[in-house]
């Protein structure tokens, strides 16, 4: 006995302290592990943001339900939106972007790399600061705790007069916080992508993965802007005697909202546009074939960000603009339906004549497809201005836009930590617990999802912490809240399935897949210099040329 | 089973499939609505059953664009589900790698077209109804109410009437030979809120410092369920909405009932002494009496509603009892404070508020 511990000790004594393995992650600037720490630090943030939604879902089951108080609900389901969007989805597709990014592009990290650690920690800290209102969002004042405006924060609501005390502060400072993080990364990421690729690795020849981040990082960049000027703006009414949004002194509260979804617009596709380069990665690698139209893709993706700035005030067809107004942002509206069809259409292409291999990251991205078809459609009906007016503010946008959140970017994150999973860690997930935790969370994702539509349909308005008995919601709540319940289970497993496999998955080797991109030509997990030499590369699909000497790409580029 | 089902025609199947769905949505509709508390003529506020020009509008728009949207959703999922099937991978297929296929300018430029024209459509349509209902032509015998939204009540002012009230909106019936629509004016009080009776238009939002408006032709009587649907703070939730269509008779006979000034009754003297000896008097209005408050409803005729605290209670003593003695068990987050009345006092008052009918 003693002597087991003795030479445990030993063992520790010879290997590293932890404290040493500690700071090493906390001062790392490393590419690899900064984009870790963001991947897991989501993961963390997924589990409390799931929690809020079971909270949600539970008091929603039945009708003049009391398991929470309205108070309480309302700060749920701030703390959930902003939560997912900031702190879960953002922080996933940075940490992919930086994981990635250099190992597909042949390069050794960032273009800078304290800039990326610091931008991490920024966007830490922002979380911390959101959830820290928990604990200090009564400050002096004694008055509610945590953020109870909604993600959005519609002025007058944040002012001084309707959220006395801090929790409208902390929401404020942590997202403005984080934003900068944002910035900053996606400034890094862009100078990255334009001056650190590979000899050879020309734009037309970059994987689509590299060229949709570029997109991304770009609208992060011009949209991040606004919101973070729009908070500023409020601090310096709630504190400097500021009335931008006071509309008791005569500012406006419309000036908000445009501030806002200048901001949330564009925000959908920086989440939406990371998990179409997944899907643009993973489907011709598991059907055996190239990308379909790969100039096409890119056009694709870039005219959904031009247009993308373009649409903000369909989130706000109710605030009674003009017929000309409307009218405009429901043309605007539609056109982005064009591009976003067209990739809908290169995947199947891509899918179609090859051999497809149904592994999980597969199974995610094929559901991935079929939810964001529905979604798309979904939001062809909230982009027709009349028919808007019915439907925003009801369940029916609630479920239409966590068909895009869940049903399209989580599945495609699902997928992406399947398909890199043994190239960041080197073993391989289960692919039986993943194949359940795939079917179980479609199943739970089409009770909840799918029914929520209806109650929309039927006049159930958004955030309400309760409803009334008889108006034909009651059934679908039910159901609603039991598919919540089966996704959170689904990512209990998954979780799961991420720490068995950590310690007892299969060695993956360096290119599990047969995949075509740099990445998959180093070692998994990849050494710390990425490359030991700098690849040189003539076509989009670098492994291809090399397992197929007699047919390579370059030939027909 | 399966054979079974092969020996059936499509068409059965069909039909049995949509019997089943329409059995299951039937089921469940009934289920919510035997727990339905208050016995209504029009329980569910769906989109799809308009009973007003603005819904009737949208609901046909809808339907249009469901179709579409159900096409392509068809289209596609057919495409998928065939690569799927034919293309997946068989432990028979040789080795090699298929054919690789770069892309193809004919099939983009299709797939691209067709969009447009579907988009093109699409916008055409929209246009149309946007111009019918925003830019719809006033006619001359219009009903005029100023709502205001409160946290979490609604105020509804007939300028041109003289009356009052809240929560509850009385209009008369729209007769289409001869229209009296109502036009909404949408104020704000506090923070934005959003008026929504979805089976009598879309919903427009009552934001502060900002004048809209909207209106409304019911084409029958009855009473329509709506609640406040653009989130306003802690009890968003029970910012209900009842809009009562009225025959024009009976619309007439209540707004000259709504006209009268509150009733004196000797009888409640003493509880109309609690009430304008409190603070009652400087949230509340009865008029004809020292109460001009305008920060909660109007109480003149509040007897004549159905609800109180906009739909979160019936408008029973008990209730009114509880209110007064402490609006959080019936509202909590509310804006009215606990009074605080001993219980003599306190059942004065209530037997006052009884008698403003
Ligand atoms: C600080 C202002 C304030 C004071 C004082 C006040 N009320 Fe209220 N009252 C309100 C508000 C605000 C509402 C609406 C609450 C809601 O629906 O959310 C309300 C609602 C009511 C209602 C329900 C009206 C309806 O039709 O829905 C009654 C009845 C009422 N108050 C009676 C009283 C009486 C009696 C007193 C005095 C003992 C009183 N109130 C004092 C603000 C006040
Ligand atoms: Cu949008
Ligand atoms: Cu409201």
């Amino acid at each position: 006995m003693s002597s087991d511990a003795m030479t445990i000790r030993a063992a520790g004594a010879a290997g590293r302290p932890w404290v040493e393995a500690v700071q090493d992650w906390i001062t790392t600037v490393d590419h690899k592990r900064l984009g870790i720490l963001y991947i897991l630090y989501a993961l963390l943030f997924l589990l409390i943001g799931g929690l809020e939604a079971i909270v949600i879902r539970i008091q929603l089951m039945r009708p003049h339900n009391d398991f929470v108080s309205p108070q309480v609900f309302n700060r749920m389901f701030t703390m959930h939106g902003t939560t997912m969007i900031f702190f879960v989805i953002m922080p996933v597709m940075f940490g992919f972007a930086n994981y990635l990014v250099p190992l597909m592009i042949g390069a050794r990290d960032m273009a800078f790399p304290r800039l990326n650690a610091f931008s991490f920690w920024l966007t830490a800290f922002g979380g911390l600061l959101l959830y820290f209102s928990f604990l200090g969002g009564s400050g002096l004042y004694g008055a509610g705790n945590a953020p109870d405006v909604g993600w959005w924060a519609y002025a007058p609501l944040t002012s001084r007069a309707f959220s006395p005390g801090h929790s409208a502060d902390y929401w404020t400072i942590a997202v403005l916080v984080s934003g900068f993080g944002s910035i900053g990364t996606a400034t890094n990421i862009i100078a990255t992508i334009l001056s650190m690729r590979c000899p050879g690795m020309t734009l037309s020849r970059m994987p689509l993965m590299a060229w949709m981040t570029l997109v991304m990082s770009g609208l992060v960049l011009i949209s991040i802007s606004p919101l973070s000027a729009a908070q500023i703006m409020l601090l310096v009414d709630r504190y400097l005697g500021g009335h931008f949004f006071d509309t008791q002194a005569g500012g406006s509260a419309t000036l908000w909202m445009h501030f806002f979804w200048i901001f949330g617009h564009p925000e959908v596709y920086i989440l939406v546009i990371p998990a179409f380069a997944f899907a643009s990665e993973i489907i011709p690698v598991f059907s055996r074939k190239p990308i379909f139209g790969y100039p096409v893709m890119v056009a694709a993706t870039v005219s959904i960000g031009f247009i993308s700035m373009s649409v903000w005030a369909h989130h706000m067809f109710t605030i009674g603009m003009s017929a000309a107004s409307n009218t405009f942002f429901v043309l605007t509206t539609m056109a982005i339906a064009v591009p976003t069809g067209i990739k809908i259409f290169n995947w199947l292409g891509t899918m179609w004549g090859g051999k497809i291999q149904f592994k999980t990251p597969m199974l995610f991205s094929i559901a991935f497809l079929f939810q964001f078809l529905i979604a798309g459609l979904t939001g062809v009906m909230l982009g027709t201005a009349p028919f808007n007016w019915q439907l925003s503010g009801s369940y029916f946008v609630v479920a239409h836009f966590h068909y895009v959140i869940v049903g399209a970017i989580l599945f495609c994150i699902f997928g992406a930590i399947y398909y890199w999973y043994p190239k960041i860690t080197g073993r391989m997930l289960n692919e039986r617990l993943g194949k359940l935790h795939f079917w179980l969370f479609v199943v739970g994702f089409h009770l909840t999802f799918d029914p929520m539509h209806i109650p929309g349909v039927l006049g159930m308005p958004r955030r309400i912490y309760t409803y009334e008995p008889g108006r034909g919601w009651d059934s679908w709540n039910v159901i609603v809240s039991v598919g919540a319940f089966i996704q959170g289970i689904a990512t209990l497993l998954f979780l799961a399935n991420l720490v068995l496999s950590y310690f007892k998955g299969r060695k993956a080797g360096s290119d599990p897949w047969d995949a075509w991109t740099l990445e998959w030509s180093v070692s998994s997990p990849p050494p710390v210099y990425n490359f030991a030499v700098i690849p040189a590369v003539r076509s989009r699909r670098p492994l291809w040329d090399q397992k197929h000497p007699e047919d390579p790409d370059s030939r027909y580029e | 089973m399966r054979l079974k089902l092969r020996g059936m025609k499509w068409g059965s199947v069909r039909r049995r499939a949509v019997a089943i769905l329409l059995l299951v949505f039937g089921l469940l509709l009934a289920a919510d609505l035997s727990t339905a508390s208050i016995p209504d003529d029009n329980p569910i506020p769906s989109i799809f059953e308009p009973h007003s020009t603005p819904a009737d509008s949208i609901f046909h728009l809808s339907r249009f664009v469901l179709a579409i949207t159900g096409m392509i959703f068809l289209v596609v999922f057919v495409l998928l589900v065939y690569v799927l099937v034919k293309y997946r991978a068989r432990t028979t297929d040789s080795p090699h790698e298929p054919p690789q296929v770069y892309g193809s300018t004919q099939i983009e430029l299709a797939w691209t077209v067709i969009p447009i024209l579907i988009v093109v459509v699409l916008f055409l349509a929209t246009t149309r109804v946007i111009r019918a209902i925003q830019d719809a032509p006033e006619p001359a015998n219009v009903v005029e109410v100023t709502a205001i939204g409160h946290q979490f009540w609604w105020e509804f002012r007939y300028p041109a009437l003289g009356v009052v009230t809240a929560n509850e909106l009385h209009i008369p019936v729209s007769d289409p030979a001869n229209p009296t629509p109502t036009y909404l004016k949408l104020l704000s009080a506090d923070t934005d809120h959003s008026f929504w009776v979805p089976q009598l238009a879309g919903k427009t939002d009552l934001i502060p410092g900002r004048v809209n408006t909207m209106w409304m032709d019911p084409h029958r009587t009855g009473v329509f369920l709506g609640q406040c649907a653009q989130y306003c703070g802690t009890q968003h939730a029970k910012m209900l909405l009842e809009v009562f269509v009225d025959s024009r008779e009976d619309f007439q006979a209540w707004v000259n009932a709504q006209k009268q000034p509150a009733k004196q009754e000797e009888d409640v003297g003493a509880g109309r002494h609690v009430f304008e000896t409190t603070a009652c008097v400087n949230c509340h209005a009865v008029a004809g009496t020292l109460a001009t408050g305008r920060f909660g409803p109007d109480l003149t005729h509040m007897m004549s509603r159905r609800t109180i605290a906009s739909g979160a209670a019936e408008n029973t003593p008990e209730n009114l009892g509880m209110w007064i003695q402490d609006p959080e068990m019936i509202k909590p987050g509310s804006l009215m404070p606990a009074m605080k009345l001993s219980d003599s006092d306190q059942d004065a008052l209530v037997r006052y508020l009884e008698t403003l009918r």
